[in-house]
């Protein structure tokens, strides 16, 4: 499993690619744990699923931390481009009510943050 | 060991099937019949075994008792919740009355587990043996207790059979009625145990009111150690993930996908789902049913495991 991430102005992007299995939610939890400082700058994670073909509970559980860290600064996370079998996923753990589910990055990054979308847009249309 | 029977399935407290619930069933099953006419009770019968499960029947409501039917003599149970009630009576129905050995493991005390015991009337009669096992130091004191005025009228001293406590040491092969037991505990408040039960070339683990952290390696492996291979695993799947690890965090349960991932690690062949979420009606179960099954489908990377929910009056055949 890898997780590059990219930053669009206040808005982090992290790209997961494979299997976030016990092994990979390591590399996931380790891919956002800067973001998820206190008092950072970031307004809005945004993970991008669309490589990701299982996502288990320990996967799921760094999404749970990172979602109440960024909730108690009132910022947002959000996960995108699903695969169907994971979009299943989240709907049996139930877990498409704890996070925002969004059809594509760009959607995701709309409902955040207009600068980081110009940024988005910018570096998209490169 | 030949069958597991389930007395009680439900987790916290009893809950009944209310009226307006039995006619939602009705309705469904008379708008499914859409003109069709039965010559005898054998063909209703069949037309109503041929509706979904939350249509024709209930999961039902009373707390945890599990009977586990050896082939032995003695009755062997887990747990006395509400459901141990019913399971006296059949007991007693079963073979005439006579004196007999109750086996009795309790996972922990909290009262949705031990409350039916002031109404399990072989404990009323004299000649039989009742004997209660577990890993926590205090199972007398509260059995006791629970039958104290004010809170019940029938003192435990009235009891006349002779009933014993035995506690269990963690990690120890035990010797009870013909099986191999251990015990492990279990994250929960106050602590609970789960048993393994061993005979015959089967193994059935009765795990509830346990919480997991699938993210603790070495707790982990502890659990897929005690479920290792077991015919029958009786697992905890009381909330969904997303409610075990946020709202519902420490409150001592785990969930339908916890059950799978635990189990397929463990080579488990059945994971039966237990200690149902009170607030959940028959539909609900019914769709945790079907969306674990999926999941199961999902993650498996050998042979199908088999996935139920319990219900009372449920036999698992070994």
């Amino acid at each position: 499993m890898q997780c590059p991430t990219h930053a669009y102005a206040d808005v982090l992007v992290a790209t997961a690619n494979g299997r976030i299995d016990f092994a990979g939610a390591q590399v996931l939890e380790g891919a956002l744990a800067p973001a998820l400082a206190p008092d950072g700058p970031v307004r809005g994670i945004v993970i991008d699923l669309a490589g990701v073909d299982y996502i288990s509970s320990v996967g799921l559980r760094v999404l749970m931390v990172a979602a109440k860290a960024m909730r108690a600064r009132k910022a947002s996370i959000a996960v995108a481009s699903l695969q169907p079998v994971v979009a299943e996923i989240f709907e049996i753990s139930r877990f498409h009510h704890v996070v925002d589910v969004r059809g594509s990055v760009r959607d995701a990054i709309a409902a955040v943050s207009p600068e980081a979308l110009v940024a988005y847009d910018r570096m998209d249309r490169r | 060991m030949k069958r597991v029977r389930f007395w009680g399935t439900r987790g916290s407290i009893p809950v009944a099937l209310t009226a307006d619930g039995v006619r939602h069933k009705i309705v469904a099953a008379l708008r499914g019949a859409s003109g069709r006419t039965f010559a005898n009770d054998a063909e209703a019968g069949a037309y109503v075994d041929s509706l979904a499960f939350a249509d024709r029947a209930t999961f039902g409501g009373h707390s945890p008792c599990v009977e586990i039917e050896t082939g032995g003599p003695d009755f062997v149970i887990c747990d006395l919740g509400s459901g141990v009630r019913p399971f006296g009576q059949a007991a007693l129905a079963r073979d005439g009355g006579g004196p007999r050995t109750y086996h009795v493991f309790l996972s922990h005390v909290h009262w949705d587990h031990i409350m039916g015991l002031p109404f399990f009337t072989p404990a009323y009669i004299p000649g039989n043996r009742v004997v209660i096992y577990g890993g926590h130091a205090h199972l007398e004191a509260a059995l006791r207790r629970q039958q104290e005025q004010p809170s019940f009228p029938v003192d435990f001293s009235t009891f006349r059979a002779d009933i014993s406590f035995v506690r269990l040491e963690p990690g120890v092969v035990h010797e009870v009625a013909d099986m191999r037991v251990k015990l492990k505990l279990q994250r929960h408040a106050g602590d609970s145990y789960g048993f393994r039960f061993e005979s015959g070339g089967k193994s059935v683990v009765y795990s509830t009111d346990s919480e997991h952290d699938l993210g603790n390696r070495r707790e982990t492996d502890g659990f897929v150690d005690f479920f290792r291979g077991a015919d029958v695993v009786i697992f905890d799947a009381m909330y969904s993930l997303a409610d075990a690890i946020s709202v519902k965090a420490d409150w001592g349960h785990s969930s339908n996908i916890a059950g799978v991932e635990l189990c397929h690690a463990a080579g488990v062949k059945h994971l039966c789902m237990f200690h149902h979420e009170p607030a959940f009606d028959d539909a609900s179960i019914a769709r945790v049913l079907a969306d674990t099954r999926r999941y199961e489908e999902i993650c498996r990377s050998g042979a199908p495991m088999t996935v139920t929910a319990a219900y009372d009056g449920m036999e698992i055949d070994l």
